[in-house]
């Protein structure tokens, strides 16, 4: 009985995503994007191109190319190493295609450092069911890293390879339409990894009096070699009585390295007549640190994992941002049917609650472990223009 | 003296009801299911302003700059790739 049951479920759940008419696909678009980001002692500049063309009304393709530039160094690779000087390049294509309302997607993407190499191959499949109000999205991705080391100088590398990563990620989406100016959304993501997962370029610290210039020596950090996280994050738009629109989200994170992370987020766009798209966003973060983590060690070798990565320290960080869209063709042009100009400034204050800042070492003030907290503070700029034809 | 053999999986009754509970609604569910927001009510739903995200490609760059960042990742429904390591 309860086999037959289960049968009848499973029935029941593919009738569910039965076809009644036709989805389309996106528009075609071509966008040009310049990035920088300055904060905690980095800079960083990026670059992309993206275009997008349908070939039949069932098909489309997607290209994008990014390079994003390096220089500098963070708080933890002053205390350790020279400057860093490197380059990132991206490279993405995704070929999708619409039967009835399914749209099945095949993306792969390369990212090359000279000391780090990333492939990606994920296929995700979205499907509109109940006269079109719930929209099902299905993902999975799987990526193989080769991860090095340059121990070498930022012009001169001499590039040492340590070890290959593998990631796989599963990705359930649902968005709902509630109202007519109310929607909703559903995101649950797992991705386990297995490999080499530590940071190369960062050390864990312990108490050593053998230096008695610090007080404490680096030692190169052991990381378990796996890891599977959950991320869960609900959202809902909601079309205001006047023309404009607030979202709002919330993501609760946690991982088998004891992490939780809690991100809240709210924004808001409002639109001046076809020209103008103006948009104000804040978000907070704040996680617990890893159950291996450790500001300061006693000993070398104390436990089995030892780290102290700043990305798995406690810590905090608020986002206030602000986007200007500006449709500079809202009526079309030749082959184009709009074009848009976008501006977009974030400022992030990272604050870290287990984390010290070292390059207060030294001072007799500060014996290890009672230095001041790190935090800094980071500006994000986006330049893009999309056209659309 | 003979060891025990291994109980067999079986899921918890609760669970089974639960499960049995959620696929009859379903059923339910497809039988009679009808759009309670019609299409020609969703033009306010259709504005771009009301797109989950509306730039791709600035998206993916915000969320590899937080995932280099911070402890958690995924969730937001966008992708990329790379280290950030430095």
């Amino acid at each position: 009985m309860q086999r037959t049951l289960s049968r009848i479920a499973v029935a029941a759940a593919l009738l569910l995503v039965r076809a009644t008419s036709a989805d389309v696909l996106p528009d075609d678009r071509a966008d040009l994007f310049y990035s920088k980001y300055s904060g905690g002692g980095m800079d960083i500049t990026g670059e992309s191109a993206l275009v997008r063309k349908k070939f039949t009304e069932n098909f489309a393709l997607e290209g994008s190319y990014f390079v994003d530039k390096v220089s500098g160094a963070s708080i933890d690779v002053l205390s350790q190493a020279s400057q860093i000087k490197d380059e990132r390049k991206q490279k993405s294509g995704t070929a999708e295609y619409v039967h009835d309302k399914t749209t099945y997607s095949l993306s792969y993407i390369n990212s090359v450092e000279r000391d780090y190499k990333s492939n990606t191959t994920s296929f995700s499949l979205k499907q509109d069911m109940f006269g079109d109000l719930t929209t099902l999205t299905l993902g999975y991705s799987h990526t193989d890293d080769t991860v090095g080391e340059n121990d070498g100088t930022a012009f001169v590398p001499v590039i040492v390879w340590l070890g290959h990563a593998q990631s796989i990620s599963y990705d359930v989406g649902l968005s709902q339409i509630l109202t007519k100016n109310w929607i909703a959304g559903l995101n649950v993501n797992v991705i386990t990894d297995n490999g080499y997962l530590a940071n190369p370029y960062r050390s864990y610290r312990y108490l050593d009096s053998s230096n008695p210039a610090k007080g404490y020596s680096l030692a190169s950090q052991i990381y378990p070699d796996t890891r599977t996280s959950t991320a869960v994050q609900v959202e809902a738009k909601y079309y205001l009585p006047y023309r404009a629109a607030i979202t709002g989200s919330y993501r609760y994170f946690t991982d088998t390295w004891g992490i939780v992370g809690n991100t809240y987020e709210l924004d808001y766009t409002h639109p001046i007549s076809n020209i103008w798209i103006l948009e104000g966003r804040v978000r907070f973060y704040k996680q617990n640190s890893a159950d291996f983590y450790s500001d300061l060690y006693n000993y070398a070798g104390e436990y089995n994992f030892m780290a102290r990565d700043q990305d798995l320290a406690a810590g905090e960080n608020t986002t206030f941002g602000a986007k200007v869209t500006y449709a500079f063709l809202p009526d079309g042009w030749k082959m184009f049917k709009r074009a848009t100009a976008t501006f977009d400034v974030s400022r992030i204050e990272y604050k870290y609650l287990d984390f010290r800042n070292i390059k207060y070492y030294g001072l007799p003030q500060y014996p290890p472990g009672s230095e001041p907290l790190y935090s800094f503070n980071a500006t994000v700029y986006q330049i893009y223009m999309s056209m659309f034809f | 003296m003979k060891s025990p053999r291994p109980a067999p999986f079986r899921l918890v009754p609760q669970l089974r009801r639960a499960l049995l509970a959620g696929a009859l609604l379903l059923c339910a569910a497809c039988s009679n299911i009808q759009p309670w927001v019609k299409p020609y009510e969703r033009d306010r739903l259709a504005d771009p302003i009301m797109v989950w995200e509306r730039d791709a490609i600035s998206a993916e760059y915000m969320d590899h700059v937080r995932e280099v960042r911070e402890g958690s990742r995924g969730g937001t429904g966008a992708a990329g790739g790379g280290c950030g390591c430095n």
